[in-house]
């Protein structure tokens, strides 16, 4: 299993090189001059402007540049924010655990709504219960999570006022009254997500018990006189997980790219409204930092989906 | 999906029917799929209102009226009015012309190159093939807004030095979102590629001296159009949504261009006074990417040669 989970990080280093390489090339081809925020103010003259380049070295050659960057980046040392004065690393780590928090609680959401609602379908094909199951899984994820954002504001905050729309990082209460508004505020940004990932996951899960219900071995575990319930649960969905896993690991990016979005509706303070607000400020240390992050995280649960399936899966060899 | 094989075989449709086409007998199939039928009508009706509507309903866009400001839906605005008083029918459908064509621009994007970059995978073995499927999984692993955003950041001023503001943010969004939706076309293509090439058609083409270009062009790449129609369907739907997101950040065009995104964009703040002008263009948003996404579905029962129905 050690061996196992060894090699495939081996594996995601050429892959966070990949990243990495893409990253900088286009930051190298961008026209101008990234840093000119520093550069071009007037305040500084010609001689510590130079000195100010060579000591960030960028008049060396695009290899060199490259690979200090990437030790930059390896080593921690991820820049200084031209907006906040705080160093890139601090402010990425004070909002990560936020980012976090909201994407897992949505994907544990996604997961309780998609599991049972694909398996129920995909054990009745063609009922009514599958059809509507069908039919409200395509607004699911047709509705942009932009858009249900805003739909759930006007409705649970203008309309009815039981949710604050503005997530709040700087609660005063302590104890069971701060889980609760924790929680009360947290209920929005969560749904938004957990339901466009969970519509999107319910037709995977439907489609992948379809294609395992037909084989073999569960005919034969019937025949067996188990009862219906174990031959889901033991023989179908156990099988099903596995092309849903590997589904579930590719859509992280748009799990990702949803978080954002989310946090700039709720005014959540996590790292995707950093890197908006970063964008809009011209703080490229920040931007940078920021989407490397997410693709660390992206190839982080890459791994662990690898991880799962190696579990799930007895044809994969851990040696 | 699992990789085994079905308890038993299918039955073979032995019945003589009268020849069709094969494009007759995609739509007889289509036909059977209402939701995509009903979508269809649908999406269509919104394609035209949004080409013909302009033309027919001649409120300018830009036209700033404060004695008409953030109006409720009546026969004059029957969407509404925004916080300039402009007319949020007008702006709605100039939008959707944007909107629709940023979609289809990015799909024919993806579309090219994930054929190209499928078909080269697919006819070659060995080393080309590893680097090609290698680059396609790392792309795959991108964070793709996060970089959407980093890329628009650091190339719309000069883009837009070079073409002019709006040209060039078009061009740079829809080479942007072709780009980053290309991997799963590529996929699919790849593995058309590698199960059509061994089958006796093209064994018999190549007998007869087809040559390599010929063979994948006149035999191989028709055949495996059907998957590549579907998925290029939702990427229609998938682009929209993605162009929309970065005007909804309010980074894709800009303010002047009303697109859906942006129109929802400058809407969220007077979303208590004025709920109006964010729903009508959600809902433009909405009922486009759920009529793309049905007719995918109705696509892929009318396009997949071994659903017998």
């Amino acid at each position: 299993m050690t061996n196992y989970v060894v090699r495939r990080l081996l594996i995601a280093i050429p892959s966070l090189l990949g990243i990495s390489v893409i990253l900088f090339t286009v930051l190298a081809l961008a026209p101008g001059d990234p840093f000119e925020e520093l550069a071009t103010n007037p305040a500084i003259p010609p001689d510590v402007r130079a000195a100010l380049r060579a000591s960030l070295g960028l008049d060396d050659p695009v290899w060199t540049r490259y690979f200090s960057w990437l030790t930059a980046m390896l080593r921690g040392d991820w820049g200084y924010s031209f907006v906040s004065r705080v160093n890139v690393d601090q402010l990425i780590l004070a909002r990560l655990p936020t980012t976090l928090a909201i994407i897992g609680a949505s994907q544990v959401l996604a997961l309780a709504i998609a599991l049972p609602v694909g398996v129920m379908a995909a054990t009745r094909p063609y009922s009514v219960f599958d059809q509507v199951a069908n039919t409200l899984a395509f607004i699911g994820f047709s509705l942009p999570t932009f858009f249900t954002g805003l739909l759930l504001i006007l409705l649970f905050s203008i309309t009815l006022d039981w949710l604050p729309f503005v997530y709040r990082a700087d609660l005063t209460s302590t104890g069971w009254t701060w889980w609760g508004e924790q929680i009360r505020q947290s209920i929005m940004p969560v749904a938004v997500l957990g339901l466009f990932q969970g519509a999107a996951w319910t037709r995977f899960v439907r489609s992948a018990v379809l294609d395992v219900i037909r084989l073999d071995h569960v005919t034969t575990a019937r025949a067996k006189g188990l009862p219906e319930g174990s031959v889901t649960l033991r023989h179908v969905v156990r099988n099903a997980l596995i092309p849903v896993v590997t589904l579930v690991a590719l859509q992280m990016p748009t799990v990702f790219g949803g978080a954002i979005v989310t946090e700039q509706i709720f005014r959540v303070p996590g790292i995707g409204s950093l890197l908006i607000s970063a964008i809009l400020a011209n703080d490229t240390p920040v931007i940078m930092a920021v989407t490397f992050v997410f693709a660390g995280l992206v190839i982080f649960f890459n791994l662990l989906a690898d991880v799962i399936y190696g579990w799930l899966d007895p044809r994969i060899s851990y040696s | 999906m699992a990789g085994s094989t079905l308890a038993s075989a299918t039955a073979s449709p032995a019945a003589a029917r009268p020849r069709v086409t094969p494009g007759a007998e995609a739509w007889r199939r289509f036909r059977k799929h209402r939701l995509a039928v009903v979508s269809l009508v649908l999406l269509s009706g919104i394609v035209l209102a949004v080409l013909v509507g302009p033309l027919v309903w001649t409120l300018p866009v830009d036209e700033i009226d404060f004695s008409a400001q953030l109006q409720s839906p009546s026969w004059a605005h029957p969407f509404g009015t925004d916080d300039l008083g402009q007319d949020i029918l007008a702006r709605v459908l100039h939008g959707g012309r944007i909107s629709l064509a940023v979609g289809v621009a990015a799909m024919l994007v993806a579309v090219c190159v994930g054929v190209l970059v499928g078909a080269i995978a697919g006819m070659s073995r060995g080393r080309v093939d590893a680097a090609l499927m290698w680059l396609t999984d790392l792309f795959l692993s991108l964070p793709e807004l996060p970089l959407l955003l980093l890329i628009i950041y650091l190339f719309r001023d000069g883009l837009g030095q070079i073409v002019g503001p709006e040209a060039g943010v078009f061009i740079m969004i829809v080479a942007v979102i072709g780009g980053f939706r290309w991997m799963p076309v590529a996929r699919l293509v790849r593995a058309q590629f590698f199960s059509l090439r061994e089958k006796e058609f093209v064994e018999a083409a190549r007998a007869l001296g087809a040559s390599r270009p010929r063979l994948v062009v006149r035999h191989i790449l028709p055949n495996a159009l059907g998957p590549v129609i579907v998925a290029a369907t939702i990427d229609v739907a998938a682009a929209i949504i993605a162009e929309s997101t970065l005007s909804f950040l309010g980074l894709g065009f800009p303010p002047d261009i009303p697109t859906w995104g942006r129109l929802l964009f400058d809407a969220k703040d007077n979303l208590d006074f004025a709920p109006h002008w964010a729903i009508f263009p959600g809902l433009a948003i909405f009922l486009t990417v759920l009529t793309i996404n049905f007719i995918g579905d109705g696509l892929r029962d009318a396009l997949d040669p071994r659903r017998v129905l």
